[in-house]
């Protein structure tokens, strides 16, 4: 293999890394730009990745999984809005129980339901979403450069995967073109204008969480019955955090928030491409190195080298009334 | 409209009565604001205004008590209530979306679609027009955070006018405002009263009122106890009726009999955290026995001066001596020992733990002294005895060591912090705006303590953006402006003049 068709197998493989987290990371975008932090995103994802492998394999449809995918993720959304927005709880608190429901809850029904220590049973080839060869891909594949780039890595993804891209420029357009939009960031800066110009800050808030719940859904979604044909026991495995860094990374915006999850996917698939290879002069390099590499640049990333990322100025305040 | 008498009231509040647990906030409230009239509304903090003004803006709903607009009866429930019945409020905190534009706050809640591109476009044009009719000129482009205080005072005027309100409240609207800011709004709220619009004016700056108002209704302790035509009342009268007693206005304090040099400032330059030189080659000295003034306009290194002097901030250049003995790289707490006492401008910041009780916060910064503790243990009996004494010595209100110190109203917090630092007995007091959101009250209070601690031979440094302040207190005046010291005045000196300096025109 030379060097071009491995940087084209690692792209492919960067893009099928990066779809969960973009998705979450958009939902993130949502809620927190909406004043909410929201740590449960990891719960959500690892919930609506459960109910989506369950839904498709009773009924053998991916689609229905992904709708419940979505309405459990919705479910625990509208959980954290309850906890956070009508009872002005923490929401740092209230995200984190969610997670810890998600994985405890997972895991119990799992057993109950599958009986196979956690994993849910297979899920037929219908109830999953497989890849789709776009048109020409076959033909493509022997241009040079553009042809293996094309059916490798532009071709022959699920459809989750389309829509993933696609949600980033519906996402700006909504934040920052519609009247959603500029309520919803309005709230997460600065609610007291929002509720002096009689918009409720509830309402608004709950409305964002929704959002962010639907998107996560495709997340969970994506795991179990796209990339997979099962849920399996914390499958979601702390891409809701990585999504979150990357959210942050991204300054809280659309279209970063992409770069960010790609660059994020990169080095994960780099990482799995390096096992068990050696490195010139190096030699070969215990595979955690490179497991620990997306890790490590968030935490260089998050301790400054971005400048300074400025969160939305009422993230993670419940609002009230001043007396 | 012209057919309209001007005595036609625009709003009438009939027996409005609002209770928070026990606290009994509004007493029965009867108030009538003709149309077309600027009507002010003064009252110490805690008086009442403002929960009156948030029921008329649907914050609350009063318990009792009916609200005509224009003689109908009207129900608000909410701001969305007060804003269909044509009321726009001017909240003393702006109430802005700090990183949108001007456009995006003005549209916020009133955008015409969901898309807000047709509106964008009818906002700019709206906007437009206001500017023209008004005098009210931003940059619809610009954002907030970007705009100076005034400009961004005149986007939260803009918005009200842009959902079409007939009947404008203004909170405290010059709190933040320098004099040449002060002077345009009221310029601004003349014309649209001319136009015809009913503005409502709630301060506790007796001159405000006298300066621009029609009508003045003051309330005290929750009840609205006056109503006076401006042109017939008095600065002192209104004082009285606001605190309850007779107030002195003006300090009486004698002549200043200076003595040896206890501060002095050499050649100070400090340079913000962006490098940008706030404080630029400054020198004066500090006698006992005076009072020096810092006069300036918000923003002109005041505030950068007074923490490098206090030792919160260091200098990038020049000296501070304080006895004669150089002090720069001292910290806060050495600067304690040696005698410096620092009331500094921002409280809620700086001079208190909003949720410390308020015992804890009387000797926050003395709490190494022997006297509250031995060791790492703290006296908590020593501690409250102590608090206790000042409270009872400063007329701390509610007098409890015990309650939180965000409990009590802004006026006795600065009274904690001020009985904190006097009490400790310096030998120079630097003071930063000792009676920022403070009721007259207790303003003669404060005033008095400074003059008293002058009579006793401290040295006495003095910033405040009050002119009056400066003028009423100081025995010699120091004008700063773009950081830079560029006069010195006595304490006779005209307004006019001192104002001129501060503006960076005359030396």
């Amino acid at each position: 293999m030379d060097y071009f068709d491995i940087f084209v197998s690692i792209l492919g493989s960067a893009i099928r890394l990066s779809i969960p987290l973009l998705f979450t990371a958009l939902a993130g975008l949502f809620s927190e730009r909406a004043g909410i932090f929201d740590i449960g995103l990891e719960g959500k994802m690892l919930a609506s990745a459960f109910a989506a492998a369950c839904v498709a394999y009773w009924t053998g449809n991916a689609w229905l999984g992904l709708l419940g995918g979505i309405g459990i993720s919705i479910v625990f959304s509208l959980m954290h809005g309850f906890a956070s927005i009508t009872n002005r709880g923490n929401q740092i608190v209230s995200g984190v129980a969610l997670n810890f429901v998600a994985a405890g809850l997972t895991i119990v029904l799992g057993q109950a339901w599958f009986r196979q220590g956690g994993r849910t049973g297979q899920v037929p080839p219908e109830g999953r979403f497989s890849s789709i060869i776009l048109p020409g891909a076959d033909m493509m594949r022997d241009v040079p450069i553009i042809g293996p780039l094309y059916a490798n890595v532009i071709s022959g993804n699920n459809i989750l995967t389309y829509i993933a891209f696609l949600m980033v420029p519906i996402s700006w357009w909504v934040l920052y073109r519609t009247r959603f939009g500029l309520r919803l960031r309005a709230v997460g800066e600065n609610p007291g204008a929002v509720d002096t110009a009689g918009i409720s800050v509830a309402w608004m808030r709950y409305r964002a969480l929704i959002v962010a719940g639907f998107l996560c859904g495709f997340a969970g979604t994506y795991l179990s019955i796209a990339q997979s044909a099962a849920f399996i026991n914390n499958m979601s495995a702390g891409k809701g955090y990585i999504a979150l860094a990357a959210l942050i990374f991204a300054k809280w915006k659309p279209v970063p928030v992409m770069l960010a999850c790609l660059l994020f996917g990169f080095l994960d698939a780099f990482a799995n491409f390096m096992q068990g290879k050696s490195l010139p002069l190096i030699g070969e390099v215990p595979v955690q190195i490179f497991q620990a590499l997306p890790y490590i640049l968030t935490c260089v990333l998050l301790a400054g080298f971005i400048g300074t990322a400025r969160p939305p100025k009422a993230g993670g305040v419940p609002y009230t009334k001043e007396r | 409209m012209s057919l309209d008498s001007p005595k036609e009231p625009a709003i009438e509040l009939v027996g409005i009565d609002k209770k928070f647990g026990t606290v009994h906030a509004n007493k029965n409230i009867n108030l009538t604001v003709a149309k077309g009239s600027i009507h002010g509304i003064i009252g110490e903090n805690g008086a009442g205004k403002s929960t009156l003004m948030s029921i008329l803006y649907g914050f609350y709903q009063a318990d009792h008590g009916e609200i005509r607009i224009s003689g109908k009866p009207v129900t608000i429930r909410d701001s969305q209530a007060a804003i269909a019945a044509g009321i726009g409020m001017v909240h003393q905190h702006f109430m802005l979306v700090e990183n949108f534009t001007v456009l995006e706050n003005v549209m916020l809640g009133a955008e015409g679609g969901q898309l807000l591109a047709k509106g964008v476009a009818s906002a700019r044009k709206e906007l437009k027009r206001l500017e023209d009719d008004y005098g009210l000129e931003v940059d619809p482009d610009s954002v907030i955070e970007e705009l100076p205080v005034g400009s961004q005072q005149r986007v939260e005027i803009l918005k009200a006018l842009y959902r079409g309100a007939e009947i404008l409240i203004l909170d405290e609207p010059t709190g933040v405002l320098t004099p040449p800011e002060a002077d345009h709004l009221f310029k601004v709220l003349r014309v649209l009263r001319d136009q015809g619009k009913t503005i409502i004016l709630i301060t506790h700056k007796l001159r405000e009122i006298m300066a621009i108002t029609d009508t003045v209704s003051v309330m005290r302790r929750g009840e609205m106890v006056a109503t006076r035509k401006t042109a017939e009342t008095t600065v002192e009268e209104l004082a009285e009726l606001m605190v309850g007693r007779r107030v002195l206005l003006r300090v009486e304090k004698g002549a200043a009999n200076p003595g040896a040099v206890l501060m002095s400032v050499r050649n100070l330059t400090v340079r913000d955290s962006r490098g940008v030189t706030m404080v630029d080659n400054v020198s004066f000295d500090v006698r006992a026995g005076e009072i020096v003034g810092i006069a300036g306009v918000a923003g002109n290194g005041q505030s950068e001066l007074l923490e490098a002097i206090a030792g919160i901030r260091k200098p990038s250049a020049g000296e501070i001596f304080i006895d004669g003995k150089p002090v720069a790289g001292v910290d806060p707490a050495g600067l304690r020992e040696l005698g410096l006492a620092h009331i500094p401008e921002d409280r809620h910041h700086m001079g208190l733990v909003l949720k410390f009780e308020e015992y804890e916060n009387s000797i926050l910064g003395y709490h190494r002294d022997a006297k509250y503790g031995r060791g790492p243990f703290l006296d908590l009996d020593a501690m409250r005895r102590d608090a206790e004494e000042k409270i009872g010595k400063y007329d701390i209100r509610p007098p409890n060591p015990r309650l939180r110190t965000a409990n009590f109203s802004g006026g006795n917090q600065q009274k904690i912090v001020v009985a904190r630092e006097i009490e400790r007995d310096p030998k120079m007091l630097i003071i930063g705006q000792p009676t920022r959101g403070v009721d007259i009250g207790a303003i003669e209070f404060i005033h008095k303590r400074i003059i008293e601690m002058r009579d006793a031979g401290k040295a006495v440094l003095l910033v405040s953006v009050e002119l009056d302040e400066i003028r009423s207190l100081s025995d010699r005046i120091l004008v700063m402006f773009a950081g830079k010291i560029v006069g010195e005045k006595s304490s006779e000196a005209g307004e006019q003049t001192l104002g001129l300096m501060m503006a960076g025109i005359a030396a």
